[in-house]
């Protein structure tokens, strides 16, 4: 029972924390190369674009949502098996989002590097 | 890709992992936060250390912010876990922990991962005519 909850806890953290990449993804490409913009409007003006971007706003409350439902799946399951599952299925499922909702070209080649990146961390956690 | 660019990926990468080092190790300095007690998780940020990695991870969300405003999302997240072989080397090093041989292995597959993607593309141009809000936003910086 107690393995079920982590793994609701798992789930939840998974999809926020998808959903907050996607979303902070898509913000920043509205924004626009924030490199290029320093130069032409400074770092102030930069930031409150930044700060003003809807897409943006909600990445960081999806962010913190997954941060909060990360310490409530600790308190639920092991470290040893919250930590590493949600990251490792969060560089899977962030392909496929990033794929559908950002139209990303996921090319053989960063399916291959996130299902490395993926094995690796559960790996690193062993 | 420019030079900077790589700078600004090897930053991430290298401010979440001293960041969070600093996190853990300033977390076992204070001890147990109790559930009654909650208040007592916004008091942590007195103790430097935690003040320090705190700081890190502001400067890390600003390197990753930089970098998704010019890079793919498939292409910043493989490309800047570097950052858990950084970590596990500090682990190794500075905190002399214990480094099994599944956990080298695991760096081996992360290391590979990073250098699958960052041989690829970094940025997927956006189609002429799909009506998508980025596409206004993005003409400006195309480049190899």
């Amino acid at each position: 029972m107690k393995s079920l909850y982590a793994w609701s806890a798992i789930v939840v953290i998974v999809l926020t924390s998808t959903a907050g990449d996607v979303l902070l993804s898509r913000g920043m490409k509205q924004v626009g190369d924030v490199g290029e913009l320093t130069r032409r409007i400074g770092v102030l003006a930069v930031l409150a674009r930044v700060l003003k971007n809807p897409n943006f706003l909600l990445g960081v409350l999806a962010m913190a949502t997954a941060f909060y439902s990360l310490l409530f799946g600790l308190s639920w399951g092991d470290l040893s098996l919250v930590v590493p599952a949600s990251t490792s299925l969060t560089f899977i499922t962030n392909a496929v989002a990033a794929r559908i909702f950002l139209h990303e070209r996921v090319d053989q080649r960063r399916w291959i590097a996130a299902l490395l990146v993926a094995g690796g961390v559960v790996l690193l956690a062993a | 890709m420019t030079f900077r660019k790589y700078l600004v990926l090897a930053g991430v990468a290298f401010f979440a992992a001293t960041g969070d080092g600093f996190i853990a190790h300033g977390m076992k300095q204070v001890g147990n936060v109790s559930l009654h007690h909650l208040a007592d998780i916004f008091l942590v940020v007195l103790n430097p250390v935690i003040a320090l990695g705190v700081l890190f991870l502001l400067v890390f969300f600003a390197c990753y912010m930089t970098a998704l405003s010019w890079a793919d999302l498939t292409y910043v997240l493989p490309a800047t876990s570097v950052s858990y072989v950084v970590l596990t080397l500090i682990a190794k090093f500075a905190l002399h922990e214990n480094v099994s041989l599944t956990r080298w292995l695991g760096i081996l597959m992360i290391s590979a991962g990073v250098g699958f993607v960052t041989q690829g593309p970094a940025f997927t141009p956006p189609k002429e005519k799909s009506g998508d809000l980025v596409a206004a936003s993005v003409s400006a910086r195309m480049e190899p």
